[in-house]
């Protein structure tokens, strides 16, 4: 059997945002080879109950799907729900992937972008005589979306306005199509808040916590019990939960800040600066968490950061506010739209490669471990595919090279206040 | 499951059924502030916590009822005619126990939350800030309650099993009743708004303490020098100072109990005063309390 698969798209929590993955639908949107294709599906095909598909989960790409078998991957094994398939089947067996035939459920299929998830028109907040957001007008659809300014640009004033908490100076805003200025009860009811700051009183336990949250959301006891252990587990808490929150560490609260706005199942999570004070492991978990929480658990997420290299990594779509004026909306695709590079990773051999590419007529430049391959058209990638079986390679990976965020700025008119730096930059 | 076309094999093992959505109900403001009002009441007894935070309030609570169990053997053993403590003197006498309940736990009500801004939380879900503060105030008002008419009720039944007789105790015992709803109210306000606004750690303690005490000492003294000057009718109104003596005051003049402080409210306009500056502080605490959560989150 044929297979397309590169390495991270069974990664547990990649789909959609791994490079890996990217490059593999690429292949198969563009007829590269197999009559398999192997996928992570995420949430898609797994979840009990009510049914959700990731926004844009490969699985749901007739590109990618149609006429091939879907292979589902998964590295955990409780990522594996579907009983009674072969073993490996020889697919990528060092990572001992086991592989199994699944089905997609069209009917389930969510599209990201066609319902609008909050929509604000002029809004104005003038506290005295600063004004903390002006004539802002944005309309965010479904999905994960980072809203991205400088301290003090007025994020966290956005987002309680949208909570119904603070009333506006001027304007309108609704969230899930409920008005904030009316329907304040109703739309905290369904949308979970992490505020920026800490807010866990020392001497109860995450457990306790949390379900007690859930029954100020409104849940009867019993189901916030099991609401809170399920919800405690996906943000990574164990053992540590019976304890008391005052010994935590700033990751585990944050964790729990993060269970606190998710345990009533809401339609939308605002999420302010949940990085906040993480270090870079703890960072990665939390924007892997954010992520999942974008498409395993279907939920919308509005994640605030002042660091745009976060949010490019997570977010659809991003709002870039300064000041309390919109400076951009877009979508991350359109921001980090692809080159027609290509970044080809080897675990041997790169200089063989590299000269059996050159000998093709490709060009090719080598830097450090990987090659950067033009691919002018798409028999470039099966060029690149045969070198490496007939080399006797093993690829690492192939990735497509991206614009990056950060060119927001130094594109924008206003790049005056914007540095424009590699990594992340501060806005 | 969401597999459908697939065989079931015995080999599957579903290990972990991934997110799971909630369908079920979603109650209302009504119950969400219910909860928030028994989380309160036993919070107040350190119920829910730690165990080191249970220990103040069931001493407290210890001190008020274990008077009232030796007061009621004391009667059925040397045979008295009548109880040697009345009923509605009863809060007063140990009124030190209220304070110090007061002291410690309306803090762990109000300040707690504050302190470590978990209100913003609890206003991020549709509870709105009138309903938290409902819940609060009622949640202590109950605790307090609690403190006083366990031992009032006790101190009946102890009265009962040295066979005095009912028609005797129940009136003074329903009048301590509704003076208890009263205090608890009165003393829940003032220590409420008094915690609010000290959120700090330690200092809200000492505050409602001192607050308490404060007055007290200051009614007492004035009414000392009322009295030096024969003024009874100011004498009468210096119990307007204190919270106990004010509380005192309305279940004497309005229920007919005997004052516990010597001197009631003169008259039925004493009477109709004491219950409007009742009515007031009561209204005032919780329009306080509403405008300090206001301010909470913006």
């Amino acid at each position: 059997m044929d297979v397309i698969a590169a390495q991270g798209l069974a990664g547990v929590d990649t789909v959609g945002s791994s490079m890996g993955t990217r490059t593999v639908l690429e292949l198969a949107r563009r007829g590269v080879g197999g009559d398999a294709v192997a996928l992570d599906p995420g949430g898609v095909w797994r979840s009990g109950g009510r049914r959700f598909s990731a926004p844009r989960s490969p699985v749901h790409d007739p590109r990618v799907t149609k006429g091939r078998t879907v292979l589902a991957c998964g590295r955990r094994q409780h990522r594996l729900p579907v009983p009674g398939a072969g073993a490996d089947g020889g697919l990528l067996p060092d990572m001992r992937w086991r592989v199994h035939r699944v089905s997609v459920p069209r009917a389930t299929r969510v599209e990201a972008g066609t319902v609008s998830l909050i929509r604000t028109d002029g809004l104005t907040k003038r506290f005295g005589s600063v004004t903390a957001v002006t004539d802002l007008t944005v309309d965010v659809s479904t999905g994960v979306t980072g809203l991205v300014g400088a301290n003090g640009a007025g994020k966290s004033t956005l987002l309680k306005i949208l909570l119904g908490l603070l009333p506006a100076t001027a304007g309108s805003a609704s969230v899930l199509g409920l008005d904030v200025a009316t329907d304040g009860p109703s739309i905290r009811e369904r949308v979970g808040y992490m505020p920026e700051h800490d807010c866990l009183p020392p001497d109860v336990s995450a457990t306790e916590f949390v379900v007690h949250m859930a029954r100020m959301s409104g849940l009867p006891t019993t189901s916030a019990r099991e609401r809170a252990a399920d919800i405690l587990r996906h943000v990574g808490l164990y053992e540590e939960r019976y304890r008391p929150m005052g010994g935590y560490s700033t990751g585990m609260r944050q964790r729990v800040k993060l269970a606190q706005a998710l345990v009533h199942d809401p339609s939308l999570v605002l999420l302010d600066e949940p990085t906040n004070g993480l270090d870079p492991a703890g960072r990665d978990d939390m924007l892997g968490l954010i992520r999942r929480i974008g498409s395993e658990f279907g939920i919308s997420v509005i994640v605030t950061s002042h660091l745009l290299g976060e949010l490019e990594r997570v977010s659809d779509g991003i709002v870039v506010i300064d000041g309390g004026q919109l400076l951009r909306h877009s979508t991350t695709a359109s921001v980090t739209a692809e080159t027609a590079l290509v970044s080809v990773e080897v675990d041997d051999n790169q200089a063989g490669l590299h000269a059996r590419l050159t000998a093709a007529g490709i060009a090719v430049r080598s830097d450090g471990r990987l090659l950067y391959v033009d691919v002018r058209d798409t028999t470039v990638y099966d060029t690149v595919r045969d070198a490496v079986a007939e080399l006797g390679l093993g690829l690492v990976r192939i990735e497509r090279q991206r614009h990056r965020m950060t060119e927001i700025f130094t594109a924008s008119p206003d790049s005056s206040r914007s540095p424009s730096g590699h990594g992340d930059a501060h806005v | 499951m969401s597999e459908p076309s697939t065989p079931r094999a015995p080999t599957g093992a579903i290990h972990d059924i991934g997110y799971r959505h909630y369908d079920g109900a979603r109650l209302g403001a009504s119950y969400i502030r219910r909860s928030l009002f028994v989380d309160t009441l036993r919070g107040a007894y350190g119920l829910g916590r730690s165990a080191r935070s249970k220990i103040m309030p069931f001493l407290l609570l210890g001190v008020m009822v274990i008077p009232a169990v030796v007061v009621g053997i004391v009667t059925s053993y040397i045979q008295l005619s009548s109880l040697p403590i009345g009923y509605t003197v009863y809060v007063v006498t140990f009124q030190v126990a209220v304070t110090v309940f007061l002291g410690s736990q309306s803090p762990a009500v109000t300040s707690r939350d504050l302190r470590f801004r978990v209100t913003a939380l609890y206003f991020s879900r549709p509870l709105s800030r009138q309903q938290y503060v409902q819940a609060k105030y009622a949640g202590m008002t109950a605790a307090l309650f609690l403190l006083m008419g366990v031992p009032l009720t006790l101190l009946l039944a102890g009265a009962l099993l040295a066979e005095l007789p009912l028609g005797e105790q129940l009136p003074d015992y329903l009048r301590a009743m509704a003076g208890a709803a009263i205090y608890a109210l009165v003393l829940a306000g003032i220590s409420l708004v008094v915690a609010a606004m000290t959120p700090r750690r330690g200092v809200g303690v000492a505050a409602v303490v001192g607050v308490f005490l404060v007055l007290s000492g200051l009614q007492a003294t004035v009414r000392a020098m009322a009295d030096e000057f024969g003024n009874d009718v100011f004498s009468g109104y210096t119990g307007l100072i204190s919270p106990y003596t004010l509380v005192d005051g309305v279940v004497a003049g309005l229920f007919g109990a005997d004052s516990s402080v010597g001197q009631g409210p003169p008259g039925a306009v004493g009477t109709a005063v004491f219950s409007a500056v009742v009515v007031l502080v009561v209204v005032g605490c919780y329009a306080a309390l509403v405008a300090r959560y206001r301010k909470a989150l913006s």
